[in-house]
């Protein structure tokens, strides 16, 4: 396959920036949750592409590496995604704007 | 012919993208980014990591997402409940300010000497991968397993019963 090292960087910034656009405009905790997820896996995409192009398996374990990374994260932001329900009925992130000494 | 299934399915990657950021109802986004994913994993295979590829429908199509769809619907996360965000107008100076990034970003890539060439026929058996895995990169995988058993823990404590009082 034939396809010029920048196209793949580019497809890899574009999914970058949808990722981001998704955790700036969503208000729920859920959808930013997803906006993170998709902004990793453009960081895989980017790994794997620079990994084809310098003829490594370096990036391929990172992205394996990524992937271990992004489990545990989910676990934790979920169960935290669990607690906040349980605190007040509602994923909105506004809605958890005060503090409790 | 694989280059030109490689750009379709960025651009198929894009849209599921896309329409996945944009959904109300939150399972119709974990949906569409499934979608996404799968097109991911084969423009990984095209890129010569078969095991990657695999990985990404397994881990993330099969496992974080399943994970995802389980929280929305066990607690009943209908799209109702979720208010309207800003308005078009509010987004407005921040989509400005993106997209310009964007083709900044985009500009820079391509005019980048290496940007131009272009990544030859390349394959990356799992066995090499697997080398260089639990080779050179054994202790990072020691270290992610801790990782892994810390989220564990706090998983687990953060999903105890909430003490009387802070409920609700």
């Amino acid at each position: 396959m034939t396809i010029p090292f920048g196209h793949a960087l580019a497809f890899a910034g574009a999914l970058f920036v949808l990722g981001l656009s998704c955790v700036l405009i969503r208000r729920q905790i859920m959808m930013i949750l997803i906006g993170v997820e998709i902004m990793l896996n453009a960081a895989s995409l980017a790994f794997v592409a620079a990994s084809a192009y310098w003829r490594q398996p370096d990036g391929q374990v990172f992205v394996l590496l990524l992937m271990a990374i992004t489990a545990a994260e989910v676990a934790v932001a979920l169960a935290m995604v669990v607690y906040l329900w349980r605190r007040k009925r509602t994923l909105v992130a506004d809605e958890f704007n005060g503090m409790h000494g | 012919m694989a280059t030109m299934i490689f750009y379709i399915l960025g651009f198929i990657l894009l849209a599921a993208t896309l329409m996945c950021i944009t959904r109300r109802n939150p399972v119709h986004a974990v949906v569409y980014l499934v979608a996404g994913f799968f097109a991911l994993a084969l423009m990984f295979y095209l890129l010569g990591a078969p095991l990657v590829a695999a990985w990404e429908v397994i881990v993330y199509a099969g496992a974080i997402m399943v994970l995802f769809l389980f929280i929305i619907m066990m607690l009943g996360l209908a799209p109702q409940e979720v208010p309207p965000g800003p308005g078009w107008q509010r987004w407005l100076p921040l989509a400005l300010l993106s997209a310009s990034l964007m083709i900044c970003t985009l500009l820079l890539v391509l005019q980048d000497p290496a940007a131009g060439q272009e990544i030859g026929d390349f394959y990356l058996a799992p066995q090499a991968l697997g080398e260089a895995l639990f080779g050179r990169y054994a202790l990072a995988v020691e270290i992610v397993s801790f990782q892994l058993l810390f989220a564990t823990i706090g998983a687990f404590l953060l999903g105890r019963p909430l003490p009387k009082g802070e409920g609700p």
